[in-house]
């Protein structure tokens, strides 16, 4: 089975309404091309989980600035302004979660465990509403696994089957996004045959992974990823 | 506030670590720490996924797929392993990180702490925060005494939002070192340019001095 779609097929998979898990921490390892074809695509309504939203104007940012998003599920989003400004208008809603339990909720999502306990935000702000139970004497809260309809994750490089490498921090929580959506599209900077990615340096199954596309909006420069023709 | 009072905060930190300690250091203060640490060879963790963080590479080296937690370009130093956001919080979380130094807006007299959200402001923004709080062995915190307009951060009572039941072990600010012993907070070190009861007027929180006080940084 050939994985490799172009940019605009992937965007035609995501639907208004639709849920998307996207990797990334701020820019780094977020899948930009993906991204942009879906602001050109122009679905609405869209929930976004994702440690951040980008930066003003720049990945997941373009997504708000063009108000296709209803919802943000994510750790940070004070660095964005944004975000801060369209809360603050009721113009997206904001699901502020610690990033500990951002990660392992989208591994349970993606490991078919529907909910887990942690002690982490227990007596907090974060903790109301959420189901406290004790165990050996130390109190925890219920939290529950994330799914989407569509994970947008960013990998340096793929081989045909869809097994993904990841470069050095830009991984964060694109393995868990890859294994928690309906439809998993990955966007890679380079494709290649099969055994040329060596089987222990595989981060991301393919099994997990349904479509890949490859990044034709980006190159790096000087160690950042800037807009080809920018 | 004055360079050399973080350096003093920063250097204060660095002395409690040992070799082979794993250590979360937040941002602000907490970064300057490595600079101090002497000999001593500890493993620095960020949690966007990297054990063995190195120093700040040259402008020709960076490459923005190798960034800490503040997001900042760095290095990986020889051993560094790399791993994903779930992995690097079941470290935190699992309690495997030695020593988190966190800033703190406030902390009560018990070692409760409050380093995430103000009253009246957006809450938008907690990061891995709850995370280390819940899950590291040790937690410092380094901050300054008072905040810019002299208000105490050392409280009876916090006002700001807790950052979870987990309290401090130790706090580090530019007048002076606490550490709490059954919940009771105890002067152990005093900068040498204050006295005890100079403290205790830009100090909210009760705190008992040590039998055995110290000059800071000496």
């Amino acid at each position: 089975m050939d994985k490799v779609i172009s940019p605009k097929e992937a965007a035609g998979m995501v639907n208004d309404g639709d849920t998307l898990l996207v990797g990334g921490f701020g820019l780094s390892g977020s899948p930009l091309s993906l991204i942009d074809e879906i602001v050109e695509a122009d679905v609405k309504n869209l929930t976004v989980v994702s440690n951040n939203l980008g930066e003003e104007g720049r990945g997941l940012g373009r997504l708000l600035k063009k108000k296709q998003l209803k919802k943000a599920i994510g750790s940070f989003f004070t660095t964005n302004r944004e975000a801060v400004r369209a809360w603050a208008d009721k113009e997206l809603e904001i699901e502020l979660i610690p990033q500990g339990t951002l990660a392992e909720s989208l591994r349970a999502g993606g490991a078919g465990i529907p909910a887990y306990y942690t002690r982490t935000a227990v007596g907090t702000d974060l903790a109301e509403g959420k189901e406290e139970r004790s165990f050996e004497g130390e109190k925890y809260i219920l939290e529950k696994a994330i799914k989407g309809e569509v994970s947008l994750v960013k990998a340096v490089k793929a081989d045909k089957l869809g097994n993904l490498y990841y470069h050095k921090t830009a991984m964060n929580f694109n393995p868990e996004v890859a294994t928690a959506g309906n439809i998993v599209i990955a966007e890679v900077d380079e494709i290649v045959e099969p055994g040329e990615i060596s089987p222990g340096d595989i981060h991301t199954p393919h099994l997990y992974v349904d479509y890949l596309v490859v990044n034709d909006r980006y190159v790096k420069e000087g160690g950042r990823y800037v807009e080809k023709n920018a | 506030m004055l360079k050399e009072e973080r350096v003093q905060i920063a250097k204060r930190v660095a002395e409690e670590f040992e070799t082979g300690d794993i250590i979360n250091l937040g941002v602000g203060i907490p970064t300057m720490i490595p600079d101090f640490l002497g000999g001593k060879e500890v493993y620095l963790h960020s949690e966007n996924g990297l054990l063995g963080i190195g120093p700040t590479p040259p402008e020709e080296e960076i490459d923005m797929d190798l960034i800490s937690a503040s997001k900042q370009p760095i290095t990986m130093s020889p051993g560094a392993s790399l791993f994903s956001s779930s992995d690097s919080f079941a470290m935190i979380r699992g309690s495997h990180v030695d020593a988190a130094v966190l800033g703190a807006l406030q902390v009560d007299e018990t070692g409760r702490l409050a380093n995430w959200a103000v009253p009246g402001k957006s809450i938008l923004g907690v990061g891995g925060a709850m995370d280390l709080v819940a899950g590291a062995k040790k937690i410092i915190l380094s901050l300054t005494h008072q905040s810019k307009d002299g208000t105490p951060k050392l409280v009876a009572e916090l006002t700001y939002p807790n950052s979870g039941l987990r309290k401090a072990d130790m706090v580090v600010t530019e007048k002076g070192v606490f550490r709490f012993i059954d919940e009771t907070m105890y002067l152990v070190e005093i900068d040498e340019n204050i006295t005890v009861e100079e403290l205790r007027k830009i100090t909210d929180a009760h705190f008992e001095v040590s039998s055995d006080l110290k000059t800071m940084n000496q």
